[in-house]
């Protein structure tokens, strides 16, 4: 009977503990709302007074803060997230956000081109931050994977467009931008699905797998398939409510995938033993390690 | 050139007694369900060929710490002797650090905890506020070391400067000392052994040796 592999004490992976619904919701708000400045900022040029969406997406950065700032054990101390320019993404998150509200403050009062660019600029290197964040996590290997920023920064964007064409139903002049959606939705799709080719590559936990299978078919339906289609087929036909459903089908397939990323597929590294000491029988054996989906011992 | 203190396990003596755990909470007043240091156990090979490994795990102190690097508040630095350290009164308490290590070593514990539900006069004594709702981890005992400087002791040779979990290793599994001192214990026994460090794949540099075999 084969052995190899059976934890008795914690040593395979587990599921992280210490970030919650809340920090989810920062990713979430944050890459939205990030999104949608940037998208809003595409669309200034059409001479709309969009300043609502800016707004909106102030509102979202700041709801993801706000829940993050809830997180934090000792929040009378948050200013002090300031202090690691040098090497951390979460204090360039901050000086970023920090930008950013002041970016949309700006655009909102002073309606000003530069200050609305500002802002939907601000909003990307939100998103691009927060991918970085998760990138520079060494302890989870399904965030330190070199594609995770890139899908994070993917739904970011796509999550904003999908919003601003969501307002073609107030604005009916943004219905064209189901294209841009449906362009965004394919550059994630490709993006998924080479995370996922190349997490089983190299190997990772096998509860980081199960996670995303499970979310495989509805996120590729409901995040990608339906605001491809709906967003082009809506753009072309000058249906606003088509990319109205587009987009929202992206915002919340974003977001449900951006839920799992943070929650369940963040399984932990876990130990390995490549080699088992040579004890009893005087010889070493074979290592361990246990729970990745290529057992290989380092 | 100053010290930089490692560890040394050897896997061939560790009879997985936990008593170095127990002595780490003795030593730092860790609460219920924060283990600085803990002992896996894993059973490994093919039968007939079945392995049982005790592996011994706590912060590793790594020369390219992640927890440093992402740290937002620079709450987590590391010394020049290779120590990494926490300052309990900078840090926010954001996790960061604990998704950063890959060693599973660091904790956040938000509310008092108490052996018995109730604080009992000595848990009292000894309890930290301070050191909740901010990350904790393992020291390598640095006010033992730190203490070699004023005495002039030897940390790994002179047990008062040395860490809890070291001195009370039953089967003398446990080693401690200046990777940089060429007379030093750690050095001659990693001369001697066959050893790995966990994770080497990552990149971080960590400062816990473990031995498997005679060289």
């Amino acid at each position: 009977m084969k052995r190899s592999g059976r934890a008795l004490d914690r040593m395979s992976p587990r599921r992280q503990t210490s970030w919650d619904a809340r920090a989810a919701t920062n990713f979430i708000c944050g890459g939205a709302g990030g999104g949608l400045l940037a998208a809003t900022a595409l669309a200034s040029p059409l001479g709309v007074d969009l300043r609502s969406l800016i707004v909106l997406g102030l509102a979202l950065v700041g709801l993801g803060l706000l829940a993050v700032w809830l997180e934090i054990g000792r929040p009378l101390r948050a200013l002090n997230v300031y202090r690691n320019v040098a090497t951390s993404w979460m204090t360039r998150e901050a000086l970023v956000a920090t930008l950013l509200f002041a970016a949309g403050a700006a655009a909102v009062v002073l309606d000003q081109p530069a200050a609305i660019w500002l802002a939907g600029l601000s909003g990307i290197g939100l998103v691009y931050a927060q991918g970085r964040i998760l990138r520079n996590q060494k302890g989870i290997p399904a965030w330190r994977h070199g594609l995770c920023a890139a899908l994070v920064v993917a739904t970011g964007v796509t999550e904003g467009a999908g919003l601003l064409v969501m307002a073609a139903l107030i604005w009916p002049a943004l219905t064209p931008f189901g294209v841009l959606l449906a362009v965004l939705a394919v550059a994630r799709l490709v993006v998924w699905r080479r995370y996922r080719e190349s997490l089983r590559g190299v190997g990772v936990p096998v509860g980081t797998l199960k996670a995303f299978d499970a979310i495989d078919v509805p996120f590729v339906w409901v995040g990608h398939a339906v605001p491809i289609g709906l967003g082009i087929a809506g753009a072309l036909l000058g249906w606003p409510i088509a990319v109205a459903l587009a987009g929202a089908a992206a915002v919340v397939a974003g977001a449900w995938f951006k839920f799992v990323l943070i929650g369940r597929a963040a399984l932990t590294q876990g130990f390995a033993l490549p080699q088992a000491p040579a004890r009893g029988s005087g010889r070493p054996g074979v290592g361990a390690r246990p729970g990745w989906s290529r057992a290989k011992a380092q | 050139m100053s010290p930089r203190y490692v560890m040394v396990i050897d896997l061939r003596r560790c009879v997985g007694c936990q008593t170095c755990t127990a002595a780490c909470k003795s030593a730092n007043a860790t609460p219920p369900g924060v283990q600085w240091r803990r002992v896996l156990d894993q059973e490994s090979g093919e039968y007939p060929d079945v392995r049982r490994t005790f592996l011994p795990v706590s912060c590793m102190h790594c020369a390219e710490p992640p927890c440093a690097e992402v740290c937002p508040t620079t709450a987590t630095q590391k010394r020049e002797d290779g120590l990494v350290t926490i300052d309990y009164d900078v840090c926010i308490g954001c996790a960061n650090c604990i998704m950063a290590c890959p060693y599973d070593a660091r904790t956040i514990q938000h509310e008092p905890r108490w052996a018995y539900g109730v604080p009992m006069a000595h848990e009292l004594a000894r309890a930290d506020p301070g050191r909740l709702s901010v990350a904790t981890k393992c020291t390598f005992c640095k006010e033992r070391i730190d203490r070699a400087a004023i005495t002039g002791q030897t940390p790994g040779v002179d047990p008062e400067v040395t860490p809890a979990c070291v001195n009370s290793c039953i089967s003398g599994a446990m080693l401690f000392g200046d990777i940089n001192d060429p007379t030093s214990g750690v050095v001659k026994l990693l001369e001697s052994a066959r050893h790995f460090r966990v994770h080497e794949d990552l990149g971080t540099g960590p400062s816990i040796y473990y031995i498997w075999s005679e060289t």
